[in-house]
């Protein structure tokens, strides 16, 4: 009942929304190229879905591709952090400025290196995605129960047993963390990648280059069936990890317990 | 042979002179001699300070000595590891592996083929009475349920030696008593030796064949009280005469070392 309430509710507040936004237009007597309506950008939608089912194709490949290789590399690097005391206090600061680099300013720098194209905006989400990952899985792999370590340790435990039976599943809360905020991340890195390297063929690429593009072209409406289509794009990975988090963690973590207090 | 009459003449735990220094200089033991016979039931009693917990990492050898040596049924701690069992404080159970997978962790990590740790797993759920939460994990199980588990798991790897560092003082009275009398079930079963650190007199009086009353800055050995109480004990001790002067000699002891 009351979930059924929420859902008539949030109808009514996107309606509302949408006739706001389409009667400021029309009063305001606004160009379609400043704003456009609703309807405007629903048709131009329906009418170029297919080039934004491409842009967007091309775009989720390249959030994809970058977030699964900063995760796979996360991991590795945080690992090799949690084996070597000495190592990570030496490097980790470095991974830092990973993190404060203007992602801006480097894109252009990688295109030199690589050339434009679907690689180069991948490297971009790459780079973009992993210092969250390495940051929050290290901190998982060193925050081990000295206790446990000891209990390994009496079962006369390798340091391979002890890394990926113990630390490893006991950094998984935090590998999901990382991987949460990279997956919001990615989808901007990857759009501001093409925005520099979009296509190597005129009229084809992701959402970000397709963006500039619509802009260019002045047509707005697509402009922003194109940014609707980005904020699907960002909202969808954010639910999809979500649900592997769920699925790995729901039998033991206590953030997935059930609020049973409420 | 040889073997055969060192079992008879080693003692299980021996500690020779043991002194443990931190490297901020800080002494937790200092000159500790101490044998304890196979079978025996040793309890260590004392202040906060009095180096007991640092006595059991010394003993399993996760902390090395810095005077003095401890043999363990005439090994290094080190090599004796397979014959130690240790029981922390808290459960120190892994949270994202159910109970039956906690209790096999010890043969998991050993490689003990996958039928054998099945059947022996069962077999010591089934001694700690946790056979039908076997597939919970431990967040679905109480404080008490956690210990038993953590139990379950100790005694899997067959240990000679068992080293029990509190393991009941986070519990309720009740829940400690009961789990009291079925470590002591289990102890005149499986014929361990078993040296034990905990606060309580009563539960130390209770359980063991001997108190160790340590006295701390610097830790070290101030009284030794052999407990006289018949076996098997059970609830029915708790409320005997002998039972009471026991408690009230360890207690008079004990409050000797508290205000030098």
């Amino acid at each position: 009942m009351k979930k059924r309430w929420l859902a008539l509710n949030s109808v009514i507040v996107f309606a509302c929304l949408m006739a706001i936004w389409s009667r400021v237009v029309t009063f305001a007597h606004l160009p379609v190229f400043i704003l456009p309506g609703p309807r405007a950008v629903a048709e131009a939608l329906r009418d170029r879905f297919p080039s934004l089912l491409s842009s967007l194709w091309i775009t989720t490949g390249e959030a994809a591709g970058g977030l699964a290789a900063s995760i796979v590399v996360g991991i590795a690097i945080a690992m090799i952090f949690a084996q070597w005391r000495w190592l990570r206090q030496l490097v980790f600061p470095y991974t830092i400025l990973l993190q404060t680099v203007p992602i801006v300013a480097i894109a252009p720098l990688i295109i030199n290196w690589v050339g434009p194209g679907i690689f180069a905006v991948t490297i971009v989400t790459f780079i973009i995605c992993l210092a969250p990952i390495i940051a929050n899985t290290t901190q998982g792999l060193i925050s081990v129960d000295e206790n446990l370590i000891h209990l390994f340790l009496m079962y006369m435990a390798t340091p391979a047993q002890i890394l990926f039976k113990l630390r490893l599943p006991h950094a998984l809360p935090n590998l999901f963390t990382g991987i949460r905020i990279s997956a919001g991340i990615s989808v901007i890195g990857a759009l501001t990648g093409e925005l520099f390297a979009g296509s190597t063929r005129v009229g084809e690429g992701g959402l970000g280059y397709a963006i500039i593009y619509a802009n260019n072209q002045m047509e707005t409406a697509y402009l922003f069936a194109l940014v609707f289509a980005a904020t699907v794009l960002g909202f969808s990975f954010f639910f999809i990890v979500m649900f592997l988090e769920w699925l790995a963690l729901h039998n033991w973590h206590e953030s997935s317990r059930p609020h049973t207090a409420e | 042979m040889v073997s055969a009459s060192r079992a008879a003449t080693v003692p299980e735990i021996a500690l020779d002179g043991v002194t443990k220094r931190y490297r901020n200089a800080a002494v937790a033991v200092e000159g500790i001699t101490l044998t304890v016979e196979r079978g025996e039931f040793v309890t260590f009693l004392g202040p906060s300070g009095c180096g007991k917990s640092t006595l059991l990492k010394l003993v399993s050898g996760l902390s090395p000595v810095s005077e003095g040596t401890v043999r363990v049924n005439g090994m290094k701690p080190e090599d004796a590891r397979e014959m130690i069992g240790f029981i922390f404080q808290d459960a120190t159970l892994l949270p994202w592996r159910t109970v039956e997978q906690n209790v096999g962790l010890g043969m998991e990590l050993e490689h003990t083929a996958r039928p054998d740790r099945k059947e022996r797993v069962a077999k010591m759920l089934d001694l700690v009475s946790l056979s039908q939460v076997a597939k919970r994990y431990p967040r679905q199980l109480s404080g008490g349920m956690k210990m038993r588990v953590s139990i379950a798991r100790a005694l899997a790897s067959r240990p000679r030696v068992l080293l029990m560092d509190e393991p009941f003082a986070a519990l309720d009275e009740m829940t400690r008593d009961r789990l009291n009398e079925e470590l002591l079930r289990l102890y005149t079963d499986q014929k361990w030796t078993v040296l034990f650190v905990t606060h309580s007199v009563a539960e130390a009086v209770f359980l063991s064949t001997r108190i160790v009353i340590l006295a701390a800055h610097p830790g070290r050995v101030a009284h030794e009280i052999k407990v006289n109480l018949p076996w098997p004990r059970t609830a029915e001790t708790r409320e005997s005469k002998a039972f009471e002067e026991q408690i009230t000699q360890a207690s008079r002891l004990l409050r000797g070392v508290y205000q030098p």
